[in-house]
């Protein structure tokens, strides 16, 4: 069905890529700096200065002493590292590697089940059947709800007298510390954003041309083969970027477990909610202090999952062999016509799931 | 990332309030100055106060009040008022904020004192009211609403096990809990249940079971003084009454909206909770099982009657506002025994005017207006702590432990004596 535009597509890409080393003649580079001018101001002002601002905040403190008057005395010290220092030491330090766990553990568990959930979904909603419309929407119902509105819902499930302990016959009290307020988040969160990878996961599917099965059905090849050979290496690409955005949006998970168990809990507690607790105290240079060492742990985790599974996330290794990662995204290798249809960015995808 | 990156800034940085007007910060400290003025209050859920605002306009066209609705949970509300404080703002004249906040706002010289001289009914009100508005002895604000624990408890089994008053103690009230589980209507009651999550509510629950056993968390000089016999004491009757299943387990998940459902459902022969309850548990319309069986007491105590925690809203002045001799007599006027009087009628919300609980019109609209009266007459205020925030986490955390994971009583408030040291400053 949509084999055609990829196939047409090949002989446009090619000239373009080779065109890439060339250099623009000096008009046309103003222009382009011209043009591109808006967006790296808008991009500055909300991406680079936040950074920038935060990370100096978090060299500061204000608002620690009292006068003799009982006033708080105003304005702020330049700490340098002390609120970094603080971060890692005695009970706070405990308090951080505690959030750090349930961070990593969450983020880990979510997204493992997620992927699992979501491509299972991707696969039954691919597939045509009488009343596909409808099963595609309601699928994708949880993803649509906002996540305080989640958190709610479930809370009223979860809570003494809720429909979870009716169904499981047992009273458990799903707030409080321990494995069963994890668990409650992990349900949450698995039931609210599965669909997403269900979704970009579909988009991938809808780009694998049906000659591809025809030929290993042709060849005898079973279902599991099937799946393992053809599917997953052609959707990969897509599966990839999905699971990178919930590994990013896990790790600052927050509105959830505030929500649905509660802040100040050790079983639940996690790094964006040590920020917002200091920053809720209006201490705001420790706060950005915490705030800058997740936003590095995200940024590590994001580099290296990149790295090493070379998802595409922008799309630039269009033409890079699939399943050739491994550090292979500067490569640009010649390949056939049904690898590079199914070696398409996000975007693309979507687009050609359109057709 | 970079939403994680500048989460922090948030609060800081894209303050919202600062309408463009020049900051009005110079003036702090003179009330002076008339012209319109704003009044930044949670959300108006009755409606009664635009009432109460037009009728203050209809009589003062050059001095209108605008109300400024802020979201409805409290903490969103502090975040606010907080973010138009570090900007300097004059969008916010007077402010509705919690008992509890006045300290750190007042300490941080986000509101302005009032001589009390310029609050003329101060005397008229209850003066265990008017202390929450104080810091170091100044006063910040006037108190307008208030608001008090009560023992709300089933009249019907009780006196079908022949017991005719409510529990003064807790001796009393575990006793009764025991003849009424001895009658067939006794059957699989829960005896006891107050607030117990890990939020706000368990330091009001805390606080009360420490102070009603002659306790404290502060003392009357602002120091720590929870490591003592009469908090542990007060301590140990929670975590027994969790051991012995007085307190169902289930109770350490209530907050206010649980343990009333428990109670509407008859599973609970007595609650501690808010005057709010009243008319909802006396709904006939099938939403309560209990509608006309149940009655209120003053809190019970250890040795006598309980000491309840204070809630409530004092009004205060912005120390970056323009006009604020208008906002002192707004405040006054929101104050004065009339305007309680509506409100009271109108929304059920505690009055601050101490005789409008004397009021017989008011006590047949509201049967427990003379039992709220002896527990707002006698409550304590939470600690009027600057750090509040950290003292409410560090109270919450040791009453949690104790409670739910039941470690050692002594040990905990020891800790707890240390933690409150360390964040409150002399």
């Amino acid at each position: 069905m949509t084999v055609t535009a990829p196939v047409a597509e090949r002989p446009a890409k090619e000239p373009k890529q080779s065109k890439r080393p060339q250099r623009f003649n000096e008009g046309t580079g103003r222009l382009a700096a011209l043009l591109l001018s808006p967006t790296l101001l808008v991009l500055g002002l909300v991406v680079l200065f936040p950074i920038i601002s935060a990370l100096r905040e978090s060299l500061f403190t204000s608002g620690t002493k009292l006068d003799a008057n009982g006033f708080i005395v105003k304005g702020s010290t330049f700490v340098g590292l002390d609120n970094y220092l603080d971060i890692f030491k005695g009970d706070t330090g405990h308090r951080f590697w505690n959030a750090f766990y349930n961070t990593t553990f969450f983020t880990v568990v979510c997204v493992v089940l997620e992927t699992v959930l979501g491509v299972a979904m991707a696969l039954i909603m691919h597939k045509a059947f009488k009343g596909r419309g409808i099963v595609r929407a309601s699928i994708l119902v949880p993803w649509a709800i906002p996540t305080v509105v989640s958190a709610l819902l479930w809370k009223w499930i979860f809570q003494a007298d809720g429909v979870a302990n009716q169904l499981i016959g047992a009273q458990v009290l799903w707030s409080t510390e321990g494995w069963q307020s994890k668990l409650s988040v992990i349900i949450a969160d698995t039931w609210k954003t599965a669909p997403f990878i269900g979704l970009l996961v579909l988009a991938g599917l809808q780009t694998i041309p049906a000659e591809v099965y025809e030929a290993a059905k042709v060849d005898g090849a079973s279902v599991w083969k099937t799946f393992t050979r053809i599917t997953l290496p052609l959707v990969k690409p897509a599966l990839l970027v999905a699971v990178l955005f919930r590994i990013l949006d896990t790790l600052r998970i927050f509105d959830l477990p505030f929500v649905l168990v509660g802040p100040h809990k050790d079983s639940v507690e996690t790094l964006s909610m040590l920020a917002y607790d200091q920053a809720f105290n209006t201490r705001y240079g420790p706060a950005a202090a915490y705030a800058t060492v997740l936003f590095i742990y995200v940024a590590v985790v994001a580099y290296a999952f990149v790295r090493i599974l070379g998802a595409d996330v922008i799309g630039e290794a269009r033409a890079k062999k699939p399943g050739g990662g491994g550090g292979g995204g500067k490569r640009w290798k010649k390949k056939n016509a049904v690898k590079g249809s199914a070696d398409t960015s996000v975007g693309a995808v979507a687009m050609g799931g359109g057709a | 990332m970079a939403v994680a990156g500048s989460l922090a800034l948030l609060a800081t940085a894209c303050g919202s309030g600062d309408d463009g007007s020049s900051s009005g910060g110079s003036t702090a400290g003179a009330l002076e100055g008339r012209g319109p003025i704003t009044l930044a209050s949670g959300k108006d859920t009755s409606g009664n106060l635009q009432n109460q605002l037009n009728a203050w306009n209809a009589k003062h066209p050059n001095e209108k009040v605008e109300l400024k609705e802020l979201p409805d949970d409290a903490d969103a509300q502090r975040q606010q008022m907080v973010q138009n404080a570090q900007n300097q703002s004059d969008a916010y004249s007077v402010l509705v904020t919690d008992v509890v906040w006045t300290s750190e706002f007042a300490a941080n010289q986000w509101i302005t004192p009032i001589p009390e001289d310029k609050v003329p009914d101060l005397g008229k009100l209850v003066p265990a009211t008017v202390e929450t508005a104080k810091y170091r002895d100044k006063l910040y604000g006037v108190p307008i609403t208030s608001d008090g624990g009560l023992l709300y408890y089933r009249k019907d089994l009780l006196t079908a096990a022949g017991i005719t008053d409510a529990p003064k103690t807790w001796d009393e009230l575990l006793a009764d809990c025991q003849k009424v589980a001895a009658t067939p209507g006794g059957k699989g009651m829960n005896c006891y249940a107050g607030q117990f999550e890990k939020y706000e509510g368990l330091t009001v629950n805390f606080s009360e079971a420490v102070n009603s056993a002659g306790g404290s968390i502060v003392d009357k000089d602002g120091k720590p003084d929870v490591d003592t016999p009469q908090a542990l004491a007060g301590l140990q009757e929670l975590q027994n009454g969790f051991k012995t299943g007085a307190i169902p387990k289930a109770a350490i998940t209530y907050k206010e909206e649980e343990s009333r459902r428990a109670f509407q459902d008859g599973k609970l022969l007595f609650l501690r909770n808010w005057p709010y309850v009243y008319s909802l548990a006396n709904k006939t319309d099938g939403s309560s099982k209990i509608a006309g069986k149940f009655a209120v007491a003053p809190l019970p105590g250890k040795d006598g009657p309980g000491v309840s925690s204070l809630g409530g809203h004092d009004y205060t002045i912005s120390s970056f506002a323009k006009n604020k001799a208008t906002a002192l007599d707004f405040i006054n006027f929101m104050a004065s025994e009339a305007q309680q009087k509506d409100n009271l009628s109108k929304t059920s919300l505690a009055p601050t005017w101490a005789s409008l609980y004397d009021d017989p019109t008011l006590i047949k609209q509201f049967p427990y207006l003379p039992q709220l009266k002896a527990s707002i007459a006698t409550a304590q205020p939470r600690p009027r702590v600057v750090k509040y925030g950290d003292v409410t986490a560090a109270i919450q955390q040791a009453a949690y432990d104790a409670l739910s994971k039941g470690s050692d009583p002594k040990a905990t408030l020891t800790a707890l004596q240390t933690k409150l040291q360390s964040l409150i400053t002399p």
